[in-house]
């Protein structure tokens, strides 16, 4: 945030309805075209290419407002806010929004260029591949032989459960849009999920909403072990070496950043605009060494077997239907909220 | 040259009936192809959605009183494995909403699946419903999971084998069209080759057409063989007729000549004598007329079979001009013969001395008095010519082609005797022998120059 910014940090408009975490404007306050943006991404890690976009678009403001993936639904199906672009980890939400007709085409040399998987309908496109991880502390694991997989953890946590005794820490499904994600993808998967989530159960594990606060937890020792979290997030920190970042090799959930444009778009034009430089920044070949939103990231360099990425599609409406929510979260609460 | 009434072409009737069947093939095959695209896009469309409503419907059931339902993964996402489509859905049991799209209806219908095509959030759907007879607390009732897609990939589908089919319409109508002109080419081709072998033919042509002709054909090559057999013969006949009438007039017309001679000789009185000279003037030009008649018979009769021997034209030059030398001794005419030798020619003689006689006979008819007549033999370029030089009053300068014609005599040949055959028979040698005749008046000074050409041996 180099550049003439305003924060503006909670200071949600009391019209409406959604909870905004935090929002920015940047570029010149008194500008004519401000693009609103609605995203998932934390403003740190974006604000790379908002200043990117705006370098290219002299005069343009970009209003950016983080939500939560729950609330970014909300606030397009439900409240029909007002914005030009939305960006969500949460590929099922997005995907919602397009079938049900919340999200306008857009088509353009930039999005024709995107292979199939990382598109669809010309109306969600993928920017990022982002692993699933397990973060893990150092610390907590000292003296043990750090674990590969879903099952080298079950094993170590069912061996020293007073080391891992509340020092567990996963997504609370029911509040995070991402977390019910990768759990339904998880357990789609394989049966190991739910093994690894009666573990944790009871351990007595932690529910978080968010991956940054897990990742604060296993950094600052309070933690040992933090289950399905943003590799980007965790990497991006100062105090990495406080942990380590393992994409399990049984398998590995890959999430794609979407971006869509909501039919309440103002101004699809300058929408498609600033989705095109989206996707060109995320899907150019050398992306700068600083850059977190690239579609490469740190898959560029895993293992490709064990990484599974998440197809956008109808097959992602199938865990948002209320009744099969209901059934897994009941499932998913069974197991980890045990009762000692 | 007579005209030709032409209306329309075979080529041209053959191509147009052939092209318009292949564009009819093409648009049928065009729409056939794209009907049965059609069909399968649906087919495949209803088979799917048939497939995810029963991995729906099966994975449902009563259990303890209550309606288990899951909805599987791979419901929707193999409709998403034809394309991406945008997908709704609706499970009811009994009369109650159960979860899905609550404004999705129901298709009104009997039968366990009951197909629809309709709108649904604005866009065109294919909805299919599947019932399934549930029993719940030992009540009958119904579970129905009704699924729509919206038809995008259906169409990019159609339009897809539209073009296909399109261009394979196209490509059969180009195919078809290179076809039908080579077969109309082919079909033209035996008549063009008659026409050619027709039209080539010589004037005394009139042989019947002998090379083989496609049966459609023979008729009218028939026809053609039978009309020119009449020609020839009628010809023929006429030719004997003029030979026959012009033997039969100069034998009686001599006897008269010699009778008005004689009688000339006795008679004193100067305007008898002056009618008797007119009469013999009369018979001259009858009984020549009647040997120049005879002359052209023969030159046609004998062009048809002509006889190719090998003869020198100085000597045959030589031969005529001391032939003819008495003739123009009564006018005091000189002829003077200059001869190139080894001036060799394949031809006729019997032709080509009728030929060169009849313009030696017109130099001395038309040269003056007391003057000489020229005769050259040149040999050159792998031509002979053979040329008569006069010194008369030459060819008037209009209508000169015009003089090789029957009969045809040049405007300022009153009060000379003569029947205009003279220069056709020396045109019809020459033809028939492959040469020309060139019809021109002395560049120097005044008189008529006729040189007869003749390829050489």
């Amino acid at each position: 945030m180099r550049h003439a910014l305003i924060s503006l940090c909670l200071m949600a408009s009391p019209t409406l309805a959604f909870e905004i975490e935090e929002q920015v404007l940047f570029g010149p306050q008194d500008s004519e075209t401000v693009l609103r943006v609605i995203s998932t991404a934390d403003i740190d890690l974006f604000a790379p290419v908002i200043l990117g976009y705006l370098d290219q678009t002299p005069g343009a403001a970009v209003d950016y407002v983080a939500v939560s993936s729950g609330e970014l639904m909300k606030a397009i199906r439900d409240e029909g806010a007002g914005f030009d672009v939305a960006i969500s980890s949460a590929m099922d939400l997005q995907t919602k929004l397009a079938n049900d007709g919340f999200a306008v085409a857009h088509s353009s040399a930039a999005t024709d260029d995107l292979p199939d998987w990382a598109r669809w309908r010309d109306h969600v496109f993928a920017f990022t591949q982002e692993p699933a991880s397990i973060v893990l502390s150092r610390a907590a694991f000292d003296g043990l032989k750090m674990p590969q997989t879903r099952q080298d953890l079950i094993t170590l946590m069912r061996q020293h459960p007073d080391r891992f005794a509340n020092r567990v820490a996963t997504y609370d499904l029911r509040l995070s849009g991402l977390g019910y994600l990768f759990a339904t993808q998880d357990a789609r998967t394989s049966e190991t999920y739910w093994r690894l989530t009666e573990v944790m159960g009871s351990l007595n594990a932690r529910l978080f909403c968010c991956s940054s606060d897990m990742i604060d937890g296993v950094a600052s020792g309070d933690l040992a072990v933090a289950y399905n979290v943003l590799g980007s997030y965790a990497r991006s920190r100062p105090d990495a070496d406080q942990f380590e970042i393992l994409l399990p090799t049984d398998f590995t959930t890959v999430m794609m950043r979407s971006v869509l444009i909501p039919r309440t778009t103002r101004d699809a034009d300058l929408a498609g605009e600033f989705v095109d430089h989206v996707l060109q920044s995320a899907w150019a070949d050398s992306p700068p060494e600083d850059a977190t939103f690239t579609i490469a990231g740190e898959v560029r360099n895993a293992e490709a077997e064990s990484l599974r990425r998440i197809r956008l599609g109808p097959g992602l409406l199938v865990f948002l239907d209320a009744f099969k929510k209901r059934q897994f979260l009941q499932a998913w609460e069974d197991a980890i909220l045990q009762k000692p | 040259m007579t005209t030709v009434n032409a209306r329309g072409s075979i080529q041209r009737r053959l191509m147009i009936s052939l092209l318009a069947g292949a564009a009819l093939l093409a648009v049928a095959l065009f729409f056939i192809v794209q009907s049965l695209a059609r069909q399968l896009a649906e087919e495949s469309q209803d088979n799917i959605l048939l497939a995810s409503a029963t991995s729906i419907l099966d994975a449902s059931a009563v259990r303890q009183g209550e309606l288990v339902l899951d909805l599987p993964y791979s419901a929707f996402s193999m409709l998403g494995n034809l394309s991406d489509d945008r997908v709704f859905y609706a499970v009811r049991f009994g009369g109650d909403f159960i979860t899905g799209y609550s404004d999705l209806e129901d298709v009104p219908g009997i039968g366990d699946a009951r197909f629809a095509t309709r709108d649904f959030l604005g866009e065109p759907v294919r909805v299919v419903a599947l019932s399934r007879l549930l029993s719940i607390s030992g009540r009958p009732a119904t579970l129905t999971v009704i699924i729509a897609q919206t038809r995008n990939g259906q169409r990019e589908t159609l339009e897809r084998i539209s073009s296909i089919a399109a261009a394979i319409g196209l490509g059969f109508f180009l195919a078809a069209a290179g076809l039908a002109a080579l077969a109309a080419r082919s079909a033209i081709r035996p008549l063009e080759r008659l026409a050619v072998s027709v039209g080539r033919r010589g004037p005394q042509d009139l042989r019947p057409v002998a090379a083989p002709v496609p049966s459609e054909m023979v008729t009218l090559v028939a026809a053609l063989n039978r009309f020119m057999e009449r020609l020839k013969v009628s010809l023929a006949r006429s030719e004997d007729f003029i030979a026959e009438a012009a033997h039969r007039v100069r034998t009686p017309l001599a006897t008269v000549r010699t009778q008005a001679d004689v009688t000339l000789r006795r008679v004193d009185k100067e305007e008898n004598r002056a009618a008797l000279r007119e009469m013999i003037r009369a018979i001259d030009e009858s009984s020549r007329a009647a040997g120049q008649l005879l002359d052209h018979a023969m030159v046609t009769f004998r062009s048809d079979n002509l006889e190719h021997s090998a003869l020198d034209v100085g000597h045959l030059a030589a031969e005529m001009v001391d032939r003819l030398q008495p003739l123009a001794e009564l006018r005091d005419i000189e002829l003077h013969l200059t001869a190139d030798d080894g001036a060799m020619i394949s031809g006729d003689t019997i032709l080509i001395q009728n030929a060169l006689r009849n313009l030696l006979d017109n130099a001395i008819k038309f040269s003056p008095a007391e003057d000489t007549v020229s005769v050259t033999v040149t040999a050159q370029n792998g031509e002979v010519h053979l040329t008569v030089r006069d010194n008369g009053k030459g060819f008037p300068p209009e209508g000169r082609d015009r003089l090789t014609r029957r009969f045809a005599r040049g405007s300022n040949a009153e009060g000379i005797v003569g029947s205009g055959l003279g220069l056709t028979i020396a045109h019809e040698v020459a033809l028939a022998h492959g040469g020309r005749v060139d019809i021109a008046n002395n560049s120097k000074g005044p008189g008529a120059c006729v040189t007869l050409s003749f390829p050489s041996a």
